[in-house]
């Protein structure tokens, strides 16, 4: 038999906003209808039901939907289901939906990302915010020396690049610039960006942990996002046009944000490259994670479009990763630009490019490879994406 | 006046990392079989997996790996800037700790400055923070 290839077969979104009043679980349930319309699927053809990281019940706004609730509502006949944080990155969910779908286990598999964050901070009695008093497992090794964020953690890092290879803030800051360019021409991400970034305003704004400055951090946001993964052998079903996951890799060598030498994307970025032809010359676009603006940096020098060392060189002054540069990146703002979608924003807007739906922010030449990515520090996990 | 630091829970693996100080020890696992280090601590050794470990106590001094200036207040009241750092730690090959460098001015830390442990007590936890040795 034939080996069953994975695809993409819809993609969709909620309402992206800040403090949105409407409840999260209907925010999923408007992802999955539009995604369901998108590829032309019906409810009962779905079989499969995957997220990251489940429902997340010590700190509800951070995942506030779990798949078990999502197959009761949508009355999901569900064959293989999984929700679960430890895996590497958030992207992880669509590769253990695509491994279901070649496995032959699921036809068709909603796999999704709610995040409520922003949400939740205006209403800290029914989604319980993160507690700081009493800490355990991995942030007793930060918090008690008040570095209480990854912003904190990711800093220590991008400081080092900063020392080692000399990366400027000019350089750093055009990640978010370039985000909040395209942003501005992505509907979706009219309630976190609201006008263009420009590099006096980038260097002007106060410092969260140094390097990183404000606009190096992305912003609670509340939205769901879908895909739909579906197998090679029921794509007749389908009427979208369907993006193979043409290959996927993750990394999580120790799950430490202080004893790691190097990020997980350089593992992850290295591996992606194993199981397919494809090399990074043939790629179109990339979407990368940047719930901080140094991540990107990273997957740069991971995937191998740059040197170790050298990704804050390939930024500089920003030509090259615009949408009519040689390696177009964040397409659709990006966490930064877009809102922090966690993860599943950049498998959306990679499909979107790759179908030449994009509208005014569409990348000329007729795309055909993307990459997109997820996760930070000791996690990572990249998806390579192909329209046949 | 800031709030005080979250307080870790303990446990079999991080007791001796977070009471050692009152004994002046700053606490490292050590494999009595291979002899190399598991940090964070764990009940047994993560590179030759022998349960024959226990607490040791290193030298408390090394260097500035890499920092950070910290300006947000990640907790109402909190005091900025303050320097959080990643020490590599002299005798302890591959583990570093995050920590605060205290007792100067956030502008006269720099990598590889040569730093010492000095322990901050609060309701039986010794906070490892560091201090420039010269």
């Amino acid at each position: 038999m034939a080996k069953r290839e994975a695809y993409i077969s819809g993609v969709g979104q909620s309402e992206v906003g800040v403090r949105l009043p409407r409840h999260p679980l209907l925010l999923t349930v408007d992802a999955v209808k539009e995604a369901l319309d998108d590829a032309g699927l019906t409810l009962d053809q779905i079989d499969g039901v995957f997220s990251f990281p489940g429902k997340s019940h010590g700190y509800l706004a951070f995942s506030p939907v779990g798949t078990d609730e999502l197959i009761e509502v949508l009355g999901i006949k569900s064959k293989w289901q999984m929700g679960a944080i430890e895996q590497p990155a958030q992207l992880s969910a669509i590769g253990m939906a695509a491994w279901a779908v070649k496995e032959g286990i699921c036809r068709h598999a909603i796999c999704f990302r709610t995040v409520y964050e922003a949400g939740g901070m205006a209403n800290p009695e029914e989604y319980m915010p993160l507690r700081h008093d009493t800490v355990s497992g991995f942030t007793q090794w930060t918090a008690p020396f008040w570095a209480t964020s990854a912003a904190c953690w990711t800093a220590q890092y991008a400081a080092r690049h900063v020392h080692k290879y000399g990366m400027t803030r000019e350089q750093l800051g055009q990640i978010a610039i370039n985000g909040s360019k395209n942003a501005l021409l992505n509907p979706r991400a009219r309630a976190i960006t609201k006008e263009e970034l420009t590099l006096d305003k980038y260097m002007s704004a106060r410092m969260i942990s140094t390097p990183l400055c404000l606009y190096d951090c992305d912003r609670f946001s509340d939205a769901s996002t879908v895909i739909i993964v579906s197998a090679g052998d029921a794509l007749d079903e389908v009427k979208a046009t369907p993006i193979r996951i043409a290959a996927a890799s993750g990394s999580v060598d120790r799950y430490s944000w202080d004893q790691v030498e190097w990020f997980a994307a350089y593992d992850a970025g290295r591996d992606l490259w194993k199981n397919t032809d494809y090399k990074p010359k043939d790629v179109d676009t990339v979407q990368f994670y940047d719930g901080f603006a140094f991540l990107p940096i990273t997957w740069l020098e991971g995937l191998g479009f740059c040197e170790r060392g050298e990704g804050h060189r390939f930024i500089e002054g920003g030509t090259r990763i615009a949408r009519d540069g040689e390696l177009p990146l964040n397409t659709g703002g990006g966490q930064l630009g877009a809102g922090r979608l966690h993860g599943f924003g950049f498998a959306h807007e990679a499909v979107t490019q790759l179908r030449g739906a994009a509208g005014p922010r569409q990348i000329p030449g007729d795309p055909k490879v993307a990459v997109a990515t997820s996760g930070g520090g000791p996690m990572a996990a990249a998806l390579l994406l192909a329209r046949d | 006046m800031s709030p005080p630091r979250p307080k870790p829970k303990l446990d079999q693996e991080n007791r001796a990392f977070w009471t050692g100080g009152a004994e002046g020890k700053l606490n490292i696992t050590r494999c009595n079989d291979c002899g190399q280090y598991t940090h964070p601590p764990r009940i047994l050794c993560r590179h030759c997996q022998s349960e024959n470990v226990a607490p040791e106590a290193v030298a408390g001094t090394g260097e500035i790996d890499t920092f950070s200036i910290n300006h947000q207040p990640w907790a109402p009241g909190l005091e900025v800037p303050y320097v959080i750092a990643r020490v590599r730690l002299d005798g302890v090959p591959g583990v570093y700790l995050t920590t605060n460098i205290v007792n100067c001015a956030v502008d006269e830390v720099n990598f590889d400055d040569k730093v010492r442990v000095t322990f901050e007590e609060r309701d039986g936890i010794f906070y490892p923070l560091f201090e420039k040795a010269n």
